[in-house]
């Protein structure tokens, strides 16, 4: 890959400057329905489709099944914080994304044999195998009848982030690290592996990557990511744990996060994830203002699947690069580079 | 299994056997699509739902059976072939992931028109055969079923003759005719199924 050419700011600007919106300024200046409402869930669906992304945009494996990953590492992370007294909350998260690991490469075996539509097929089992265990087993939900139960608080080291800005600053801090992590992922010879299967199997055989153990190490790394997202969605956002919460349809958000905002890059799942998150909100606002009452809530469900579904097609056909590549465009307009051509 | 109720058991299995015919009727749209384009249309089931809402939904206008009938085809012939002009088309040599992808989009889309067109609520259809059961051999068989499954099967058959005469077609003109990307031939086929969503609604 070729170096992005040096431009007039320095490379650490964007990411530093990022890093003091988010602890800076939006904790300074936000409501606590920013918080609530927009953020966390933009948090969690980043960081999921950031785990979907390097299995499907980097490694070439479509995968319809992310909420099954996430249900896991939310089921897992409630389970070790219920069941092992005195766990701290982030270790069970870790455990939980192991968990979600483990899952991933059972799910990920079939990888070895099928490609394209066939595995994002097999990948649905696993959607449909997770809800159906979770929903079978009340085990997983601590005998509760009605399936949908509390998460615990979130307290770490006595320091409690059940506050909105705190729910933030949690979901937040963890997100910044699996991101970076992410991105330094890519650059590493595991991550070139991962393109190279993507690319083309044979050839990445023939120069000596081992495909096998590189395309369950992409399930393994991505359900990891994909699992502590799923904690997040229900710890911050949801504050329960039901198994409905992660329904197929939210698999294909994850995955239409990653189309929309750009395959194969970190980027692109904040980018989609934004967009996917805030469009519904300016949608029913919009419609209730040209419509008024005409707009109620089941008018604002279809038009909610008709745009996002147009949006899909728009950018398959359009952009299959995605909002990073149009906002890379905007960006060499507006800043054009000194000294090149 | 010394309460074993073989009456029984071959009435749910003809029943469950002539239920299974319509549902390889959804199942022959796939497979024509496939054979044909190499698409895996994942927006099916929503063409099903287009198909049933219409021409339920033009029943109910008071448009008659035939009439409607006509027109819900119509309606899906044209949305094959726009699909086909606007969706696959400009996605030709796409991975098929891609034109899955799409197809997961489109079924959204035609999903959110079909209910934002038709509405949400529950619809009841009467055709005028009688649900009555009759008794064959000792097993009571449902007649709509019968009836349904009747064309189901020979819809199937000729999907069949059609999905063959176009094979052979592609390998008389080049051989090479994956990028071809039909959808139409399948769409109409579907209409039988508007009887068998009575069950549904």
């Amino acid at each position: 890959m070729m170096n992005p050419p040096a431009s007039r700011f320095p490379r650490w600007l964007g990411p530093v400057a990022l890093l003091a919106v988010a602890y800076g300024v939006l904790p300074i200046f936000g409501s606590s329905y920013l918080f609530e409402a927009i953020l966390t869930p933009f948090l969690a669906l980043s960081l999921a489709a950031v785990g979907l992304n390097l299995l499907t945009g980097y490694a070439g494996q479509a995968s319809l099944g992310s909420a099954a990953f996430m249900a896991v590492g939310a089921f897992a992370a409630y389970n070790f914080n219920l069941r092992v007294p005195g766990l701290p909350l982030l270790t069970s998260l870790v455990l939980a994304g192991f968990v979600a690991t483990a899952l991933g490469v059972v799910f990920g075996l079939p990888s070895l044999r099928l490609r394209g539509f066939y595995l994002a097929v097999s990948t649905l089992a696993a959607q449909f195998f997770v809800q159906w265990a979770l929903t079978k087993f009340s085990w997983f939900s601590n005998n509760n009848p009605s399936g949908v139960i509390d998460a615990p608080s979130l307290t770490l080291s006595g320091v409690s982030f059940d506050s909105s800005i705190g729910r933030y600053l949690f979901a937040v801090t963890i997100v910044v690290v699996l991101t970076w992590l992410a991105q330094r992922l890519v650059h590493t010879q595991t991550g070139h592996n991962f393109i190279a299967v993507r690319d083309n199997e044979l050839a990445a055989k023939v120069i000596g990557v081992p495909v096998l153990r590189t395309k369950l190490l992409a399930f393994a790394i991505s359900s990891f990511i994909i699992g502590v997202a799923g904690a997040l969605w229900a710890f911050a956002y949801l504050r329960t744990v039901e198994p409905a919460g992660f329904n197929l349809d939210r698999s294909f958000q994850v995955v239409f996060i990653i189309i929309i905002g750009g395959l194969a890059s970190i980027r692109g799942a904040f980018f989609g994830a934004a967009l996917l998150v805030v469009f519904p909100l300016i949608l029913s606002r919009l419609g209730s203002f040209l419509l008024g009452d005409h707009f109620d809530s089941g008018v604002l469900d279809m038009s909610q699947h008709i745009v996002l579904g147009a949006l899909i097609i728009f950018f398959l056909i359009a952009e299959p690069d995605g909002l990073v590549a149009l906002w890379d465009r905007l960006k060499r307009r507006l800043l054009p580079i000194p000294n090149n051509p | 299994m010394p309460d074993f109720d073989f009456l029984f058991f071959a009435e749910v299995l003809v029943g469950g056997l002539l239920a299974g015919v319509m549902y390889s009727l959804v199942a022959i749209g796939f497979v024509l699509i496939y054979k044909t384009s190499h698409v895996l249309n994942f927006a099916q089931g929503s063409m099903v739902l287009l198909a049933a809402l219409t021409f339920v939904s033009l029943l109910e206008r008071g448009v008659p059976f035939w009439a409607s009938l006509l027109l819900a085809l119509a309606v899906m012939v044209l949305l094959g072939l726009s699909i086909e002009r606007t969706v696959l088309r400009p996605l030709v040599n796409k991975p098929p992931i891609t034109l899955f992808m799409a197809t997961l989009g489109l079924s959204y889309v035609i999903e959110g028109v079909a209910q934002l067109v038709w509405g949400t609520q529950v619809h009841g259809l009467e055709l005028g055969i009688d649900d009555k059961p009759f008794e064959f051999a000792g097993i009571l068989i449902s007649k709509f079923d019968l009836v349904a499954a009747g064309i189901a099967a020979a819809m199937g058959c000729a999907a069949r003759r059609a999905v063959f005469a176009f094979i052979r077609g592609l390998k008389g003109s080049s051989g090479a005719g994956s990028g071809r990307l039909r959808l139409d031939p399948r769409s109409h086929r579907r209409w039988p199924l508007n009887w068998s969503w009575r069950k549904a609604f």
